[in-house]
């Protein structure tokens, strides 16, 4: 067994040096003739306040309207953003939840956490009242993370290391994607739907074939869990958020490391992130109570959302770009822009 | 409520990256004096504004790294006078966590032997509460308690009472008073699971495998950069959005505007269909325009070929054989009504998986037809009179006057960066015309 650890390591430090060889100029050079962006400044447009305990996540709906979102007081609730009216409040049998999610379709809203299940609610049910639609139950450990590929199909990553695609129709698991040697901690879906990310608290994240149910490749260097992760707006690259106060992008092409978004007045964990409509921007919440904006091609920090009086759980910008909202410990939503 | 319980053989999550970095700023710093000294320090040393070296220290005391001398219960870096003194490592919150229950007794008690009556109300509750849960060990708690009182007698006042303070400060971070923020709430505690990787041959095999794959993997160039600039215009959060954001001024015009089907879309969304495939096809109009354009070519069964199989490979199960059929009939069949131009190998395979279908069973052809319609209608339609049309009939909304609230207009200026106006400052003279003019730059950039 000495010998196939050792053949193992070996592959992984060739690996790392056909990487190098690829690497023929830095992001920053590249991006050296690029206009700065300036300071971006934000307001808290909306607060959204109705839920009791900490907000642990939220998921915008492709409508750039409704958002769902989900507390330790054992709700859902699926906000108009604008109105701040909440459009449904749904009773949760578990109220430990850690995650939930908006169908494409709007239909439907997904949540689970450490009763190990994924229950899918629907919304557009026909006397009105929202009900489980299914549970899904097959994970051995807390669910992290969850995302809907389309009304019938869900994908979710757990504490058991493994990241599930589901049959919503019939409750059963389709695909088992296996490979990560620490909890699964949040996944992103590529924007056409052929791959997702995972990333782990064993430093790592994968990308995987849906249809194949393969990894395609890990991307490392981080020294500490990834909490959170996400897609490039044009699917070629991948951000990741880390317990290490940093962020990280990978491209996929070239299958390495091009930047890190850190800096030492930076101290604590990245729990959320996500980029602009462009690309060019990245909002990444912390544990520090504070959103930081980073210019994802100059790797400088640009702006600073600060409101919330708790932990910053999770971050969201809407499809079209316009609006980003922030969930916290403090139990409100904020609506900046 | 937070879970605190850990599973039988759990392991604790590490969270102590944070604090191993906050602790090198306490190791970097000099002896702070007053509150005003610690703000200068960290303004200088990390090149940020006032603001964020507030943030940064006010994590810093709440933390416990920094303890205030005059109102200890106050949790807070005052800007001014105010005194401040280094925590012990020894009372670091890294060094002893969790704070464990027997330690905290022996506190308690401490305090209620030196002198009755110095607990608190909450104190004395918690100290009740203690004593019922620990009883069997309370010979051993107030045991201890005497003999550290004893030992601190012997020691030199002064020392004596920065003890008392530091460990005074060290129980408040990790047992607030009642109503004050629990800074060490680490959320819910996930539980260890039992299904952990075990690293045994066959893992070590899948590796290999999955190592080897990899590196024989195509890879590209670094020097590829991000096509970012593209979507520039199309970044409501940096080039603000017209007519008006609706969350400011209330009016939802430009959601009517870009609904899935209006009359007239915008400039903005027409533009975007040419930037990708992909774009066109995820837009309803813009599928709609291409198909009227391809009718015209008579290539449009292409389309609707590749709309039907998308249809089978995100639809319900339920139907997925009564769809390929249906496919079959209007699209493959020899003299179909739509028949579509596949390649004979791919047709054979389509054909043959047909027979035992599946979610992917046109997934080969419907890529064939996919790269078809990509490499040969597309460019031909941006290039065509129908959307040349389109984009110039392209509504480019007005901004709306807001006349009711003029003052909430929102300021397009920027400023420069945190960064850059910190090096403005420290620089004075020398190469100030540097940042200054990157500031003039991105004002200039950022008004729409």
């Amino acid at each position: 067994m000495e010998e196939l650890r050792k053949e193992m390591e070996n592959l992984k430090d060739q690996i790392t040096a056909v990487r190098k060889t690829f690497q023929d100029s830095t992001l920053q050079e590249a991006a050296a003739g690029v206009t700065v962006v300036g300071r971006v400044q934000l307001k808290t447009r909306k607060t959204l306040r109705g839920h009791l305990a900490k907000i642990y996540a939220m998921h915008w709906g492709t409508d750039s309207t409704l958002c769902v979102s989900a507390s330790q007081d054992g709700k859902l609730i699926v906000w108009d953003t604008i109105t701040t009216n909440k459009v449904n409040a749904i009773p949760l049998k578990s109220s430990w939840v850690m995650t939930c999610a908006y169908a494409p379709s709007g239909n439907l809203v997904a949540c689970g956490g450490l009763d190990n299940m994924c229950s899918i609610y629907n919304l557009k049910g026909k006397d009105g009242n929202v009900k489980v639609m299914r549970e899904l139950a097959a994970h051995t450990g807390y669910l992290s993370c969850c995302r809907f590929l389309s009304d019938t199909e869900i994908i979710t990553s757990s504490g058991d290391c493994t990241c599930v695609l589901w049959d919503i129709e019939t409750g059963t698991q389709k695909m088992v994607f296996a490979g990560h040697q620490g909890d699964a901690m949040s996944l992103g879906v590529s924007p056409d739907f052929k791959f997702f990310i995972s990333g782990a608290c064993d430093f790592t994240a994968k990308l995987w074939d849906i249809r194949e149910a393969e990894c395609r490749q890990t991307f490392g260097g981080h020294e500490s869990d990834i909490n959170a992760i996400g897609f490039f707006p044009n699917g070629n690259a991948v951000i990741t958020g880390s317990d290490d106060a940093t962020c990280k992008l990978y491209d996929l092409r070239a299958d390495q490391e091009l930047l890190t978004y850190q800096d030492p007045s930076i101290m604590c964990g990245v729990t959320s992130l996500a980029p602009s409509k462009s690309g060019r921007l990245l909002l990444a919440g912390h544990d520090d109570f504070n959103v930081n904006i980073w210019d994802m091609l100059k790797a400088e920090r640009v702006g600073v959302l600060a409101g919330h009086d708790n932990r910053v759980s999770c971050i969201g910008v809407s499809s079209d770009g316009m609006a980003c909202c922030t969930g916290s410990w403090d139990s409100f939503l904020k609506i900046w822009n | 409520m937070t879970i605190n319980t850990m599973a039988k053989g759990g392991w604790h999550r590490d969270q102590m990256s944070c604090f191993r970095m906050m602790e090198k700023v306490i190791v970097a710093m000099q002896d702070p004096d007053m509150g005003r000294d610690i703000i200068d320090w960290l303004m200088k040393k990390y090149n940020i504004c006032e603001e964020e070296s507030l943030h940064i220290s006010g994590l810093l005391v709440r933390y416990g790294y920094i303890y205030p001398l005059k109102e200890p219960r106050s949790l807070v870096l005052r800007p001014d006078e105010s005194p401040y003194r280094f925590q012990t490592p020894y009372f670091w919150t890294s060094t002893r966590w969790p704070a464990s229950e027997l330690d905290y007794a022996i506190y308690l008690a401490k305090k209620n032997i030196r002198k009755q009556g110095e607990l608190m109300e909450y104190e004395k509750e918690r100290y009740s509460v203690l004593h019922k849960r620990i009883n069997h060990t309370w010979d051993f708690v107030v045991m201890q308690a005497r003999e550290q009182l004893r030992a601190s007698k012997q020691r030199r006042k002064a020392d004596r009472i920065v003890l008392e303070c530091q460990e005074q400060a060290y129980w408040l971070i990790n047992r607030p008073p009642p109503g004050a923020r629990n800074m060490l709430d680490m959320g819910l505690e996930r539980p260890n699971n039992t299904a952990r990787v075990t690293l045994n041959s066959e893992h070590y095999k899948n590796e290999i495998d999955t190592c080897k794959r990899a590196l024989g993997r195509n890879r590209v160039k670094s020097s590829i950069c991000l096509e970012g600039e593209q979507y520039q215009n199309h970044d409501p959060i940096m080039e603000g959005c017209l007519p008006s954001n609706p969350w400011i001024s209330d009016d939802s015009a430009h959601w009517t505007m870009n609904l899935e089907t209006v009359p007239t879309p915008t400039r903005l969304r027409v533009e975007r269909w040419s930037f990708s495939f992909m774009e066109l096809l995820n837009d309803e109009m813009g599928r709609r325009e291409f198909m009227t354009y391809l009718e015209k070519e008579f290539s449009g069964e292409n389309l609707g070929f590749w709309l039907a199989c998308e249809d089978i490979k995100h639809g319900e199960s339920s139907r997925i054989v009564e769809k390929v059929e249906e496919i079959y009939r209007n699209f493959l069949a020899p003299g179909a009504p739509r028949w579509v131009n596949i390649d004979s190998k791919t047709m054979d395979k389509t054909l043959s998986g047909i027979r035992h279908p599946h979610r992917f069973v046109m997934e080969d052809a419907q890529m064939h037809i996919y790269f078809l319609i990509k490499k040969d209608s597309y460019p031909r339609y941006l290039k065509s009179d129908l959307y040349k049309n389109m984009l110039a009939k392209g509504i480019v909304p007005q901004e709306t006057k807001k006349s009711v609230f003029p003052f909430m207009r929102r300021q397009r200026h920027s400023s420069p960066s945190p960064a850059q106006v910190a090096t403005q400052a420290t620089e004075e003279g020398g190469n100030a015309t540097g940042a200054g003019q990157a500031g003039t730059n991105s004002a200039a950039g950022s008004n729409v």
